[in-house]
């Protein structure tokens, strides 16, 4: 899988890494409805290193999507908010 | 369905929408081409407005360094001239300056960091662009009407998703940038109102005051210094005072 973390770049991730994100992924989840910005950023940067950790980096060049896509690792809890919604913050 | 998927979505609309809105999806490809080409310049502005705030930064930063050390120095003569009035006020302002001065590198670091991340960026953004022109021609190339939407839609899904991380990256730094230009801007108005002041200038009370004790003093000094030898308690402190002071010089 092709991953992406904001403001950082693209990694492509093995599938046996993909449980473990998960449940990272929905810790995040939980934290943002929580509006608990300390577990927040505990789970994402969590959840940023096992990507680094497990993942290799794609080519500058490659040109494909990315399957997932992950906060820049200096988010706060309402960035995020806003990335999540329509006209959010992401230009296009 | 979990924050990563949500994501990606959101970046999969913004690149479908715009491909939906071109009747012949080959235009979208220029359009697009243009687009990322205008957002690498801007990538580069970005890159060079960001170094010139660290530059501001550091500027301030030496300014204040050489402050602190006037200060240091103004504050020894003035126990040598036996005035520890003064030495208080002298490094009750370099406490000032120390305090802004651990600010400064924090904003400092912060920008190098900005900085590093956007000159990635930029990187990527032109290796992705210069994939992008290649593809482009090609499909142009050997245009089939019936397969063009689900290539262009390939082409673009990849570099529309980089773009909008490239743009939003560099609104995030601009945000970063003007608020710590903001509190830079705090630390300029701090010297021009005195509270931390630029002893650069001629005007500065402190040294006047020192210069004036330093002529007018002599008998004092001398005074002092023999009282110093003669082992009084209270004036041995300043006599050793005064004695580092003509070292440093």
């Amino acid at each position: 899988m092709i991953l992406r973390i904001l403001e950082e770049g693209q990694y492509e991730v093995p599938d046996e890494v993909l449980d473990a994100l998960n449940t990272l992924d929905d810790e995040l989840v939980a934290a943002i409805e929580a509006g608990d910005q300390g577990r927040f950023e505990r789970s994402l940067a969590e959840l940023l290193s096992r990507v680094r950790a497990g993942g290799s980096r794609v080519a500058d060049d490659y040109l494909g999507p990315s399957d997932l896509v992950l906060p820049p690792a200096d988010a706060s809890l309402e960035e995020v908010r806003e990335m999540l919604s329509e006209e959010g913050l992401i230009p296009g | 369905m979990g924050l990563m998927r949500r994501l990606s979505m959101v970046f999969k609309s913004k690149a479908s929408r715009a491909l939906d809105k071109a009747e012949d999806p080959r235009e979208t490809l220029d359009y697009s081409y243009e687009r990322q080409l205008e957002l690498l310049q801007q990538m580069r502005r970005g890159v060079t407005d960001v170094a010139t705030s660290r530059k501001r930064v550091e500027l301030q930063a030496e300014q204040l360094q050489k402050n602190a050390t006037k200060l240091e120095g103004q504050a020894r003569q003035a126990l040598e001239q036996g005035r520890e009035d003064l030495a208080r006020e002298a490094l009750a302002r370099r406490a000032a300056i120390s305090t802004q001065a651990v600010e400064l590198k924090a904003q400092h670091d912060q920008l190098k960091g900005e900085e590093a991340k956007l000159v990635d960026a930029s990187r990527r953004l032109e290796a992705k662009i210069q994939a992008f022109r290649i593809r482009k021609e090609t499909i142009k190339a050997n245009y089939s009407a019936a397969e063009a939407q689900t290539k262009v839609g390939e082409a673009l899904s990849g570099i529309s998703e980089e773009m909008g991380d490239v743009g939003m990256a560099m609104q995030r730094a601009e945000d970063k940038v003007a608020s710590m230009q903001a509190r830079s801007g705090a630390v300029d108005e701090l010297m021009a109102s005195g509270a931390l002041d630029d002893m650069s200038s001629d005007s500065d009370p402190l040294q006047a005051e020192l210069d004036r004790v330093s002529t007018g003093s002599g008998v004092d000094r001398e005074l002092e210094r023999l009282k110093g030898e003669l082992g009084a308690s209270e004036a041995k402190s300043l006599d050793s005072g005064g004695k580092s002071g003509e070292d440093e010089k």
